[in-house]
Formats: structure tokens, C-alpha cells, sequence
């Protein structure tokens, strides 16, 4: 065990998964001599050399697109684009041709690779630096997206992510990346895809989020609790696919569910979550799903940014309005 | 620009392949020509999703699948299903893919042909990555991309020509430049004299050949396969050609194009020319040509058969595609329960 943050915890995923499988290898732009922007692959391509970790000219499509064929020819890539206001330019090859190769030739060319983005706002990031597209890779068929929150997940998750036959598009949480530590153990371990993690156990409301959000999340559940209330946390870590199962039995427990992310809120993943509950939950709910999000704005610049992210106190004033009901 | 057989069958240099080659290569065209007029055919009886016609290009594509191993890659279109098949994909699937059957999709676990790519450009860089991870496994297989001039205005050719470039990987880059993307003439998608010029850009050779000339398409690509294999990196080679026909099946190239035009390059037809070349030579015969055409329906007419007997799809098939194991949601799903 070692104690550490979310960004030391992907490196020595990263470096956890070159050293056991030698299919795998790293290509992204800057990700080699600089370490990457957010310095995740920091002193492997000194550990690994240039064979296995790639710096690539600019050229996001490009990037997925090769990664696309060396997967398909058995190499396990792992591809970095350096934040999600850049990773549109690598849509198309996503969605047309990562996502559905093995549909359109009936499992016989499969793309076992992973897109690593990272992504969300709250550091004061330029234009283009804080998006929050969670939602536009969810409704993709054929892809697995992934969010961590927390150092021991963030590990986990990545090593099964790579192991994972199918692709899988990696979100990580920019403010998260250094906001906490913990014991993560140094050998290599895999968490399931696809199952909510129950951080903490309660019975009046669930409270559902997902990467950098879980932190004022955690918050307003502790705010909650010291006004008497009991409240569950779920971190749902997989979107795609979604573990529907996990929260149903969780608000069937508790009667009441809010949902929070920091994207816009329209057609925001939160509204496939609150569709879930009231579709199965119905007749245990206390109140209506509510929800806590972003606003329909464009991502502020640094100084609106409080005026953006959703606030600890902000989910506290939803969860008692539904509480109240 | 490179040429072996005139137009009018007469060879200049001697050619780099046996008479019995190239009479290989000719049953090939000619095999590949009757898929296509049987494909134009059911299209029009409803038989088949929208078909895009090749008639005028087999030797472009006949020949650059002729200069690869059995087990090399191969990238291509829409309108590269004479290239697909003689790279290995069988006719039955080609045309099972076209009457709507992802099956179709699916070559024999020896064929290293991906399923046809339907967006434009978005392919090339596959066949770059193909290339890299043989490289990187320390194999001699290559992977070859094929991609009409229209391709080369999308963004994506020129992140595959640079990726291949700077990671010298084997990749052939054959351009089939056939005179039109969709309805746009070839010199309004690009000031640059040629597409093969393109190639000076990228660090990588690049030619243009007579691609109507199987011999000149067989030469220059067993080049650029070699050059590939020998670890020396990637080549362009722009296959000058003509499409005969529509873009698809529901396009009418009239509104775009001199009817004239496509008659003079009928006279340069690929396959017209290799007659030529064994009338030149006394090796051809009446019956010869009707023998080799028999043969080729027949095998179309199996393949046509054996596609449209497959049973249609199961429901579930369409569920049980998408991932190696079946998520939960696709499970409850495909059950018809909630979510």
C-alpha cells in the first residue's frame, strides 16, 4: 500500500499494465518527454522507452484512428487526448469506427482499446478546457465509458479498462487529480465495470454523482447527516454500462434519489439516471428525482466559474427540499 | 506517368509478369466485372441496399490485391469490392453486406480484409495503425488502404500520410483516382498537379500510374509492398482511372458529367486492353473469353445464392454483436423490460 492521489494512482496503473502486458502501449501528444499535461505518464517513457510510449504530432483523430488499428492487429493502446474540448475532432473515428467494428463484422475485427480524457472544470483552465461530454460518449452503442473518483478506482478501473475486450473511453476528473490521497495497494488489481460503488450507506435519500462532482457531493452528504438525515452515496463510475440495478435497489431503499453532475443539464446523463428511477421505482418514491447540474450555459472563464459549478450547499438545499416531501 | 500496356495492347517495356498471369489477372477482371453488373442488376429488382460500381477500376484493384500476401491488410471502400475480394473476402459476403447483413461483415478468420468502410476518409489511418502494430510485433505483413480522389480532400488523409511518415510504417496508400468525387471534377478538389505529388509533402514516395494498366498497378504496388516490408516505410501511388458508372445507384452522373468523356475512356477500358495485348499475341480466342465468362457468373450466381439463403437475423443477434459479453442493460433490453 501507498498513499496517493488520483494522478499518481493512473500512473502507476499506466506503468502497472506496461509491465505486464507487453501489447500495451501509450500514444498521445506530449505524453513521452513532458510526462503529459497533467503529467499522468510521468518517467514512463524513460522506464518503458520509445517503443512503448508514443509522443504524436497533433492530431486527435488521427491518434484514435492508429490506436483503432493497432488494436484491431492485437496491440492494447492506450491513447491520451489532453482534455475533452479536444476530443471532438477524434468524434468521428469514435463513434463510426471504434464503437462499432465489431458489430459491423460480427466479432471478427474487435477494438480492445482505451481513450483516455481528461475532463470537467474548476481550475481555472482556458476556453475549451473544463467541458463535460460525459454524456455525448454514454449515448454512444459499443463504447464503455468509465469515470473515476477516487485513487484506489482510478487504478483499478484503468487496469480493467485496458484489460477490457471492448473499447473504452476514460474520463478522468481534472480537479480530482490531485485533490485527495489515499492507501492504494501497489500490486495489480482490477474493479469491476459496471457496478455503482456504495461510498456510504443510508436510509432517507441517495444522493448519485460521478467523478469531480463526488467531492461536493461527500460534502453536502455530511452536511446532511450533521441535520440528523441519513443519506447513501453512490459513485455510479461506469455510465456505459450503466449498473441500473445499483440504484434502483438504492432508492426502493431510501425513497428519494438526487442526481448530481456538473454538465449542462439538458439531455445530461443525470436525466437517463432520474428516467431509470421513476421507470422502477416508482411506487417507493417519496419524493420527485430531483436534480443538480450545470446550467445550459457555455463553460465560464476562471472568474464565473463559482457561478457554474454546482456548490455542497446547493445539493443540500435540493436534498431537503425532497426530504421535506 | 507510369504505363506498361498501351491502350491498344502493345507493350513497350517487357512486362514484369508471365502470359500465364496475366491471364490469371484477366479472369479475375472479368470475374469481378460480372459481380458488378450482377450487384447494378439486383439493385434494380430490390435485391440490394444502394450499390457503388467499380466497372472501369478492376485493374486498379485487381492488380494492387495481386502484389500482396494472402495474410497483408487491406482497408478499403464502398467501391472496392474487386480489390476485397481477390484480397480474400468472398463474393458471398460482399454480397450479403449489400443486401443489408452485417454477417456480411465478417471474412474468414484468415483474411485480414476489414468489413468495407462506408464514411469517406476515416479509414486511411486504420490501415496505419494496422501497419504499426506489425511493425511493432516484428512481422513482415503490410496493410494496405484504398481511397478514391475524394478522400483526399477530408482531413484524415493527411493525418494518415503523416502518422505513417513519421512512424514509418508499411503502409500502401493507393488512391483510385477515378475522375469525380461523387459529382466534383478532380481538378476543383485540388489545385495540386497531381495526387501522387502530395506524397513529396509527407517524406513518403508517391507515383501516379496508368491505373486501367494491370501491369503498371501490379508493378508499382509490388514496389511500394517492398519498399513496406523491407522496413523502409510507406508510398502513395494514385491509380489514374475512370468511374464507368454512377457514384451509386441513385445518382445520375449525366447532371455532372460529358457523356462524351466517358466514352473515350470506355476505349481505354482495363479490361479491353488486355484482350488486346493476347489478340496481339495470338492467345485469344472467342471461346476462351465465353468460357471465362460462364465461369464467372456461375460463381457469382452461387455467391449471389448462398447470401440471399441466409436466414434473416435473429433478434437477438443485433443485441448480441455489440459487446464481447452482453451488458445488463442490452440484456433487459433485448428481454423487453424496462431499463
Amino acid at each position: 500500500m501507498t498513499e496517493l492521489n488520483v494522478a499518481q494512482a493512473l500512473n502507476q496503473a499506466l506503468d502497472t499494465a506496461l509491465e505486464s502486458d507487453e501489447r500495451v502501449l501509450l500514444l498521445g501528444e506530449d505524453i513521452g518527454r513532458t510526462g503529459g499535461v497533467f503529467r499522468i505518464t510521468d518517467g514512463l517513457l524513460e522506464k518503458h522507452g520509445p517503443d512503448r510510449v508514443y509522443d504524436t504530432p497533433v492530431a486527435e483523430s488521427g491518434i484514435v484512428g492508429a490506436a483503432f488499428g493497432l488494436a484491431i492487429a492485437g496491440m492494447r493502446p492506450v491513447a491520451e487526448l489532453q482534455f475533452m474540448g479536444f476530443s471532438y475532432p477524434a468524434y468521428d473515428q469514435i463513434i463510426s469506427h471504434v464503437a462499432r467494428i465489431r458489430n459491423r463484422s460480427n466479432h471478427r475485427f474487435t477494438a480492445p482499446l482505451v481513450i483516455r480524457i481528461p475532463f470537467g472544470g474548476g481550475i481555472g483552465a482556458a476556453e475549451h478546457h473544463s467541458e463535460s461530454a460525459e454524456a455525448i460518449y454514454a449515448h454512444v452503442p459499443g463504447l464503455k465509458v468509465v469515470v473515476p473518483s477516487t485513487p484506489h478506482d482510478a487504478k483499478g478501473l484503468l487496469l480493467a479498462a485496458i484489460e477490457d475486450p471492448d473499447p473504452v473511453v476514460f474520463l478522468e476528473p481534472i480537479r480530482m487529480y490531485r485533490a485527495v490521497k489515499e492507501d492504494v495497494p501497489d500490486i495489480y488489481y482490477t474493479t469491476a465495470l459496471g457496478k455503482v460503488r456504495v461510498e456510504r450507506e443510508g436510509d432517507d435519500i441517495t444522493l448519485i454523482s460521478w467523478g469531480a462532482m463526488m467531492k461536493e457531493t461527500r460534502a453536502a452528504a455530511t452536511m446532511i447527516e450533521d441535520e440528523g438525515g441519513s443519506v447513501e452515496v453512490l459513485d455510479l463510475h461506469t455510465l456505459s454500462p450503466l449498473d441500473a440495478d445499483g440504484i434502483v435497489d438504492s432508492v426502493n431503499k431510501t425513497g428519494r434519489a438526487v442526481v448530481v453532475h456538473e454538465a449542462p443539464r439538458t439531455g445530461g446523463f443525470g436525466g437517463e439516471v432520474a428516467a431509470i428511477v421513476q421507470e422502477r421505482c416508482l411506487y417507493s418514491l417519496l419524493a420527485p428525482v430531483m436534480r443538480v447540474t450545470g446550467p445550459d450555459t457555455i463553460f465560464p472563464l476562471k472568474r464565473s466559474e463559482g457561478h457554474y459549478l454546482p456548490s455542497a450547499e446547493e445539493i443540500v438545499k435540493v436534498a431537503m427540499r425532497a426530504l421535506e416531501e | 506517368m507510369y504505363s506498361l500496356i498501351s491502350p491498344d495492347g502493345s507493350v513497350g517495356d517487357r512486362l514484369p509478369l508471365t502470359l500465364e498471369q496475366m491471364k490469371g489477372l484477366y479472369a479475375d477482371m472479368i470475374e469481378a466485372r460480372a459481380y458488378d453488373r450482377k450487384s447494378i442488376a439486383m439493385q434494380r429488382q430490390g435485391r440490394l441496399a444502394t450499390y457503388a460500381s467499380f466497372e472501369g477500376q478492376e485493374a486498379a484493384q485487381i492488380g494492387a490485391a495481386a502484389a500482396l500476401e494472402s495474410d497483408d491488410w487491406v482497408a478499403g471502400t464502398y467501391r472496392d469490392a474487386a480489390l476485397m475480394w481477390r484480397a480474400g473476402y468472398p463474393w458471398k459476403l460482399l454480397v450479403a453486406g449489400r443486401t443489408g447483413d452485417e454477417r456480411g461483415g465478417q471474412p474468414p478468420e484468415t483474411v485480414n480484409v476489414l468489413p468495407p468502410s462506408i464514411t469517406v476518409g476515416g479509414h486511411m489511418i486504420h490501415a496505419v495503425g494496422l501497419a504499426w502494430a506489425e511493425k511493432l510485433k516484428g512481422s513482415t505483413r503490410v496493410a494496405l488502404t484504398s481511397f478514391g480522389d475524394g478522400a483526399t480532400s477530408e482531413g484524415d488523409f493527411h493525418e494518415a500520410m503523416n502518422f505513417a511518415a513519421v512512424y514509418q510504417t508499411p503502409t500502401i496508400f493507393l488512391c483510385q483516382n477515378n475522375g469525380f468525387a461523387i459529382s466534383l471534377p478532380r481538378h476543383e478538389q485540388t489545385r495540386s498537379e497531381s495526387i501522387a505529388l502530395k506524397a513529396d509533402a509527407y517524406g513518403m514516395p508517391g507515383e501516379q500510374v496508368d491505373g486501367n494498366d494491370i501491369a503498371a498497378v501490379v508493378a508499382a504496388i509490388s514496389v511500394a509492398v517492398e519498399r513496406a516490408r523491407k522496413g523502409d516505410g510507406p508510398s502513395l501511388i494514385e491509380a489514374v482511372t475512370y468511374r464507368m458508372g454512377a457514384h451509386t445507384t441513385s445518382d445520375d452522373p449525366a447532371r455532372y458529367r460529358d457523356e462524351l468523356d466517358a466514352e473515350r475512356w470506355r476505349e481505354r477500358d482495363p479490361l479491353l486492353r488486355v484482350r488486346k495485348l493476347f489478340q496481339n499475341a495470338g492467345e485469344w480466342s472467342e471461346k476462351w473469353e465465353a468460357d471465362l465468362e460462364t465461369r464467372a457468373t456461375e460463381r457469382i450466381e452461387q455467391a449471389v445464392a448462398e447470401a440471399e439463403s441466409l436466414p434473416v437475423p435473429r433478434r437477438e443477434e443485433m443485441f448480441e454483436r455489440m459487446y464481447a459479453e452482453m451488458t445488463g442493460p442490452l440484456r433487459r433490453q433485448l428481454d423487453g423490460g424496462d431499463s
